[in-house]
């Protein structure tokens, strides 16, 4: 029987520089980020809550209003913080983005998996990492001044809209969507285009009936990372959706939405005022959504994951 | 020599990967109705044959083919639409490879590529390609789940089952059992004698008990050519060329 080890009462040197240290340090920043995450949260809540906790606003009334009069005196009853033109706003601007965007992003993952890699490789990935790499600012820059114009001079209206602002957020989330997308396509085992060819399909009812059903799920989480990242875009949309606060009657209608209220209103308001608390739960409101977004993401990819 | 119907016949075949002669001056012909079992060691051509009959080796960019393949007297690499080839000549892999989508869209995916829409027609053509596949009564209550639920062997009766939905004349076979245990393999082997009786069948197998087990003819390859081909009994029983007796009886390979 072997003996049991017994625990040395000596400290180890060895062992505590070559494996204590480094586990200790890398446990450290680990912890830390969670920490941080947490108190993040915790802060944003804190202040997001006051609206409803100190001030009395109706949580109900913030969501389901469209009265913002947050400067209103009180001789005409106070200020009213209704967030639903916002809400709205970020919304439709979101979807709009994600209609525009998805039929190209998941035709670009097809072309640059199935029917050109070489190209794909050599030309369109290089390409999609340039579009990560600009910064919102340009994209918001390069809307105002051609798109905005363009839209103003060919369907009318100010050209600051919600169309603008749909498709500045569209090109800013094909990348995202097409290279998830292009990920899950080529994560595909090679047997099911093999089956599909010898069945008898051509390459297109493969790639139409087989190979985009099968990497759904991994398509349909680049679409969520992708709504995720409209939903919280702030600057660009800023730039060109002309920030009016009313419900668009027409994609060309100019709005405003969560993110470009924020940051327009956050500078004016003093600190502690209903004002500037209704804007901290306008900020809990997008954490709570991106959180829903995971928590989303999470479902499509187990849902993927079929037990062999 | 019994008087057979003559399915598929290649004339001096010869395949290239690249620079690398794969398949040298085969003449074959394979009877209708007939198991012909193809054997021989790893990487002498069994496989890549196989897929000449079907074109699957049209996948591969580097692949140069010279000679001719018929079916049915019809040169299969001039006289036919891809398409229409594959339909009447099926394919089952080394590997199950089972869609990931429900039984029942599995088997129905051939049908609806080819045209098929009607719900009765498709449920029909479900049920008997299962059948004949021996894999209805294990399924008919899980149409609707997921096929990568099911087992091994089940999943490679449901990729046998698809290949029949499509109706085909010759069903190829790449060494369907290897993945497979013991039970599974004894059904898939019930299942090819069964088979025989509507559809010429080519089997690639590495296993020499099997292919004496279920094939009426055998060729034995090796290093691209075919060295003996003759009926099952005569091949493994007294074997003309030296090279298959060695391989027969476990002497290389």
């Amino acid at each position: 029987m072997p003996k049991p080890i017994k625990k040395s009462r000596k400290i180890n040197f060895y062992y505590l520089k070559h494996e204590f240290y480094g586990k200790a340090l890398v446990t450290f920043f680990g912890l830390f980020l969670i920490l941080l995450t947490l108190l993040l949260v915790v802060f944003i809540a804190s202040k997001g809550f006051s609206t409803f906790t100190k001030d009395h606003v109706s949580p109900l009334q913030f969501l389901f209003s469209t009265l913002w009069k947050p400067d209103r005196d009180l001789q005409s009853g106070g200020p009213v913080v209704g967030a639903l033109i916002f809400i709205i706003g970020s919304i439709l601007i979101s979807v709009i983005a994600l209609i525009i965007s998805t039929p190209f992003s998941i035709g670009t993952a097809v072309f640059m998996t199935e029917i050109s890699p070489r190209l794909g490789k050599k030309l369109l990935q290089p390409a999609i990492e340039i579009f990560v790499g600009i910064p919102s600012v340009v994209y918001g820059w390069v809307g105002l001044s051609v798109l905005v114009p363009f839209i103003h001079r060919v369907f009318g209206g100010l050209g600051f809209s919600l169309l603008a602002g749909g498709i500045v957020l569209a090109v800013m989330i094909f990348p995202t969507i097409t290279s998830v997308a292009a990920d899950a396509l080529r994560a595909l085992p090679g047997d099911y285009k093999e089956a599909s060819y010898a069945l008898g399909s051509t390459r297109w009812q493969t790639i139409r009936k087989v190979l985009v059903p099968s990497a759904l799920p991994g398509i349909l989480t680049g679409v969520v990372l992708g709504l995720a990242r409209a939903f919280g875009e702030a600057l660009a949309v800023q730039m060109v959706i002309g920030n009016s606060i009313r419900i668009p009657g027409s994609l060309l209608d100019s709005t405003v939405n969560l993110t470009s209220i924020i940051t327009m209103d956050m500078g004016n308001t003093v600190n502690g005022t209903v004002w500037n608390n209704s804007l901290w739960s306008m900020a809990l409101l997008l954490l709570v959504i991106s959180f829903l977004f995971i928590v989303l993401i999470h479902k499509i990819g187990s849902k993927g994951r079929v037990q062999r | 020599m019994e008087n057979n119907d003559i399915k598929i016949s290649t004339n001096s075949l010869e395949l290239f990967y690249g620079d690398i002669h794969a398949l040298k001056n085969i003449n074959v012909e394979i009877e209708e109705r007939k198991v012909t079992a193809l054997i021989g060691p790893s990487g002498c051509g069994k496989s890549t044959f196989l897929k000449t009959l079907n074109r699957m080796n049209d996948l591969i960019p580097s692949v140069r083919i010279t000679g001719d393949v018929y079916l049915d007297n019809l040169n299969v690499y001039k006289q036919y639409d891809i398409v229409e080839l594959r339909k009447r000549v099926g394919m089952v892999f080394q590997k199950p490879n089972p869609f990931p989508m429900s039984v029942y869209d599995n088997i129905a995916y051939g049908p609806r590529i080819h045209g098929i829409k009607a719900k009765n027609k498709l449920d029909e053509a479900v049920e008997k390609s299962l059948r004949n596949a021996a894999l209805w009564d294990e399924v008919k209550d899980r149409l609707k789940q997921n096929a990568l639920g099911l087992s091994g062997g089940q999943q490679q009766r449901l990729c046998i089952a698809r290949v029949l939905a499509v109706e085909p004349e010759v069903v190829l076979m790449d060494e369907p059992t290897s993945a497979l245990d013991p039970i599974s393999t004894l059904k898939i082997e019930d299942l090819i004698d069964d088979l025989k009786e509507k559809y010429t069948i080519v089997i690639v197998t590495h296993n020499m008990q099997q292919a004496g087990r279920i094939s009426d003819k055998t060729a034995f390859f090796l290093h691209g050519e075919v060295v003996e081909f003759d009926s099952t009994e005569k091949i493994f029983s007294m074997p003309t060329d030296k090279r298959t007796e060695d391989y027969i009886t476990g002497r290389f390979g």
